[in-house]
């Protein structure tokens, strides 16, 4: 049942306040936590539209991992006093029409095609419950799954990699000091002229 | 009982305020957080749908789209953790060379 009209606009209006305040707040960890609040007021829409399990992965996922994820990077990088230049000139003015102009074409599109249906379908008891998502997620979109599983898998080593600080073992500094200060390779050892500055040069190499 | 209509019009609303957010704001953090707003509208459209037809399929897709955003967010702020070790700055008008 798609709820009761007050609770839906209710809803809706935190929903757009929240994601407003997100876009017009200076300071980062302000729009971290108001991200937070809009998922959890999109979960309880999640709820209303008959999608329980849905509604809780939404806030175990996104509210509690990935917007913790934000705030612990917005901390680490201190962003929260990172001057922010406004040098914005020319694109809010086109940028605001232009997307009012979207939302005014995506809702015109979705009430022309969908206007009509009033009432949802009776839909039974445990449409949207675990048991109902894990048997169609098990049987009929296994190769999904284990996609994203390998999907997981790629993005964590991958963040990790990207994100380790570069350290030099020792070698790898020898390495770099002998290619510097030896540019050009043993070509013709037999020339007597250049046995002593290659002799100086080895010499100069051991003391390293 | 009100239209699923509705359901449609708030996505189209969260939408375009998670495009506005990603044009106009130069923090990536915040970029990438409309990015997550984006998602999901996009998500909410598909429960809808899945509750219009009666059909599980769409509530699927939206479990799909939560892993693959998660994995996102996880490799896209490691790369802002590197550009900033690496210039000490994050805002996008000054990280705008391909030069690392």
């Amino acid at each position: 049942m798609p709820g009761l009209p007050v609770v839906f606009f209710i809803l809706a209006a935190v929903a757009v306040v929240t994601a407003l305040g997100m876009l017009l707040s200076r300071n980062t960890v302000y729009s971290a936590l108001f991200l937070v609040l809009n998922f959890a007021t999109v979960a309880v829409l999640y709820l209303m539209l008959g999608a329980p399990f849905v509604a809780l992965t939404q806030i175990t996922v996104y509210a509690g991992s990935i917007m913790v994820l934000f705030l612990f990077v917005i901390l680490l990088l201190g962003a929260e006093r990172l001057p922010i230049s406004d040098k914005l000139g020319w694109q809010p003015f086109v940028a605001i029409p232009l997307g009012f102009i979207l939302a005014a074409e995506f809702a015109f599109n979705l009430f022309q095609s969908t206007g009509q249906i009033v009432n949802v379908i009776e839909t039974p008891a445990n449409f949207g419950s675990p048991a109902s998502i894990g048997e169609l997620l098990f049987s009929q979109y296994i190769l999904p799954f284990e996609t994203t599983a390998l999907v997981l898998l790629a993005a964590a080593v991958g963040a990790i990699i990207i994100a380790k600080p570069e350290r030099q073992s020792p070698g790898q500094a020898i390495r770099r000091t002998r290619a510097v200060s030896s540019p050009v390779p043993a070509e013709a050892p037999s020339a007597e002229a250049k046995e002593t500055p290659a002799a100086v040069q080895e010499e100069a190499l051991k003391q390293n | 009982m009100i239209p699923v209509s509705y359901y449609l019009g708030l996505s189209a609303v969260l939408f375009a305020l998670g495009i506005l957010g990603v044009l106009l704001r130069r923090n990536p953090l915040v970029l990438f957080m409309s990015l997550e707003l984006m998602f999901n509208a996009g998500n909410l459209a598909f429960v809808t749908f899945a509750r219009m037809y009666g059909d599980l399929a769409g509530q699927l897709v939206v479990f799909f789209v939560m892993t693959v955003a998660a994995a996102e967010v996880a490799v896209g702020l490691a790369l802002i953790v590197a550009i900033f070790r690496s210039k000490h700055t994050i805002d996008l008008d000054e990280v705008n060379s391909l030069k690392g």
